[in-house]
């Protein structure tokens, strides 16, 4: 098999593991590393019997999340700081989030940029009051600030002066040019406190946006983690009585079934998750292309399935924009040179 | 399709991938001597790669990628594809590892003991260290020198040397010719040949030292001493470690006990005669 399945069958049951040959662990942690998941793989496998050279592989993607995770708290306590004196709380989105509420899709999880959540009418106030803390605009041109005020979901990226890293400041959870449509006041109104000034989505809405964040958002560059975060997400709060109704009706609330319903039958049918039937047969089929896509990478941790990955980049824009605008859009980048396929 | 090439140095075991036969067949002349990746799992994964798939037959450039990579990365030509790899597993290490504070150091080691020497490239730490190997010493690395935070102990990384320009005369008057490889004129980094350690420095590349003294040699000058105070040392050394921020407190400790365990000295130098004398001076000084 010379795509990311191996990877994925010993997620599902780390004690696979153990059938594992010398080359096929060679594949694995290369996949692994190449699709951001290899510290998941150390955590997931901590404690079984592992060959002593995955050992320190392993070891060593311990070691590196555990210091994403102490620098990405760390960057939450330092956004709650600088928003605390106007009023408003700090509401975690994606690995921030798992990682402050413990969850088990936090654990060996890297987390990139701290994603925060922001009632749409305190924006303005939030940028300020970032800016007065030494976060500073990440240098880009006029076109692109432009579209980011205009039509994107966020500010455009800030970034910390002294520390470097980055903050993204959402007022909701899908750009505003896409199709569906959430309802950004509910998922702030249900929002849970975590404690320390800091909060997250409600675990329905944390579920929507992971769901969301993968497949009405972008080509699936990165997909396989993001399908993970469901997995695990599915799992811990599928103990809870009431879960699947909560997120059927949840995901009719923000018009969103058809894609929370593909997430559930493709993270069954990649990372064998229990999910409810019931929501995992609405919408339509057409699953093969995006397993294809999820797993587009062999052993040496190359990217594969070009076509199909070049087919979810046109994908990623149609979702994103009307006709017209996504061809004004490819005109200005076209004509500015830019490059869409990395 | 990949050929592929695997080899241990020291701790780590890397993996070379490549659809060009050039650089792959470089890379088992230069390491012959070494063992394979222990349970046949290696550390890294490095793939020298066309830029395109057009530039695998048309001027074929060498795109290096991996585990790790950098996105500003300059792609090399193929005849340059040995240096592309030392490049790229350079990469993988730098990025990667996370069990050793490195140094961007050479060592050498006698009696059990570890002589550091750190600096910018064309300080002549490559070459010193490449002769010291060559005179009574054992030879651990010229590229990194791996410090373990829980002992203080420094590990052997001994890759064969990459000498530059006119150290490559100055290698041929002390080994004999059949140890240097192929001759890569013009690269970004001036014309390099790669040397192979010894074959007891490859042998023993299992064998820790205990750090006893650090050098920042400085070629080209006229000979001069100086010792260098702790709290300057350890700011260069904060510099020269690619890891030290990542590693956090466990950096932070592994290199102040360093620093406060050994003595430094910033040494000039006008030829390699009076380098080598002036370690011997100062190896001797510390008994």
């Amino acid at each position: 098999m010379n795509d990311a399945r191996i990877l994925a069958w010993v997620l599902a049951d780390p004690s696979r593991a153990a059938q594992l040959r010398p080359h096929q662990w060679t594949a694995m942690l290369t996949i692994a590393q190449a699709e951001r998941l290899l510290g998941t793989l150390a955590h997931c496998l901590a404690g079984l019997d592992v060959p002593e050279a995955a050992v320190r592989v392993l070891d060593r993607a311990r070691r590196a999340a555990e210091t994403d995770r102490r620098q990405a708290l760390w960057e939450a306590e330092m956004a709650r700081q600088a928003l605390a004196p106007i009023g408003l709380s700090v509401l975690l989105l994606k690995g921030t989030a798992y990682l402050a509420a413990g969850m088990d899709a936090g654990r060996g999880r890297l987390v990139g940029d701290l994603d925060i959540l922001v009632p749409r009418d305190r924006m303005d106030d939030a940028e300020a009051a970032l800016l007065a803390a030494d976060w500073e605009w990440v240098k880009q041109d006029a076109y692109d600030d432009a579209y980011y005020r205009d039509h994107m979901h966020e500010l455009p990226p800030l970034i910390h002066k002294a520390r470097d890293r980055m903050i993204d400041v959402h007022h909701t959870i899908l750009p505003l040019t896409a199709r569906a449509r959430p309802d950004a006041q509910s998922l702030i109104a249900d929002a849970v406190d975590l404690g320390n000034g800091l909060c997250a989505l409600c675990p329905e809405d944390m579920v929507i946006h992971a769901v969301l964040h993968l497949f009405a958002d972008g080509d699936l560059s990165g997909g396989l983690r993001n399908l993970w975060d469901i997995d695990r997400m599915l799992r811990e709060f599928a103990e809870n009585e009431g879960f699947w109704d909560r997120l059927l009706a949840r995901s009719r609330h923000h018009k969103v079934t058809r894609y929370v319903s593909r997430a559930l039958r493709l993270t069954h049918h990649i990372f064998e998750t229990p999910v409810d039937s019931y929501l995992a047969w609405q919408g339509r089929r057409g699953d093969l292309f995006y397993t294809g896509r999820l797993l587009a990478r062999n052993g040496w941790g190359q990217d594969t399935a070009k076509l199909l990955r070049f087919a979810f980049y046109l994908r990623s824009h149609w979702i994103r924009m009307p006709p017209l605008m996504l061809a004004r859009h490819l005109f200005t980048k076209w004509r500015k040179g830019h490059q869409p396929i990395p | 399709m990949m050929r592929a090439f695997t080899v241990q140095v020291g701790p780590l075991g890397f993996r070379v991938g490549s659809p060009w036969s050039g650089p792959i067949r470089a890379l088992e002349w230069l390491y012959a001597d070494y063992p394979k990746p222990a349970d046949g799992i290696p550390d890294f994964t490095v793939r020298l790669e066309p830029v395109s798939a057009l530039r695998r037959w048309v001027r074929p450039s060498v795109a290096i990628r991996g585990d790790f990579m950098l996105p500003d990365a300059v792609p090399t030509s193929l005849a340059h594809g040995l240096l592309a790899a030392e490049m790229a597993m350079n990469l993988q290490v730098a990025m990667g590892e996370r069990r050793f504070l490195l140094l961007h150091a050479s060592s050498v080691e006698r009696d059990g003991k570890v002589l550091l020497m750190t600096g910018e490239s064309g300080s002549g730490k490559s070459t010193l260290s490449a002769l010291l190997g060559e005179k009574g010493w054992r030879f651990m690395g010229d590229e990194f020198a791996l410090i373990e935070p829980e002992t203080g102990l420094a590990f052997p990384f001994p890759r064969p040397v990459s000498l530059k320009n006119a150290a490559v005369a100055e290698m041929l008057r002390h080994v004999a010719a059949e140890r240097l490889g192929p001759e890569m004129i013009g690269t970004p980094k001036g014309d390099i040949r790669h040397l192979k350690p010894p074959i007891d420095a490859i042998r023993r590349m299992g064998e820790s030292g205990t750090p006893a003294l650090l050098l920042f040699p400085r070629f080209g000058l006229s000979r001069d001493v100086r010792p260098v105070p702790p709290s300057e040392v350890f700011v260069r050394l904060t510099q020269a470690s690619t890891n030290y921020t990542v590693l956090g407190e466990r950096g932070f400790e592994a290199l102040t006990n360093l620093v406060q365990g050994i003595p430094a000295c910033a040494i000039d130098y006008p030829d390699t005669e009076t380098a080598l004398a002036l370690v011997d001076q100062l190896w001797a000084e510390l008994a």
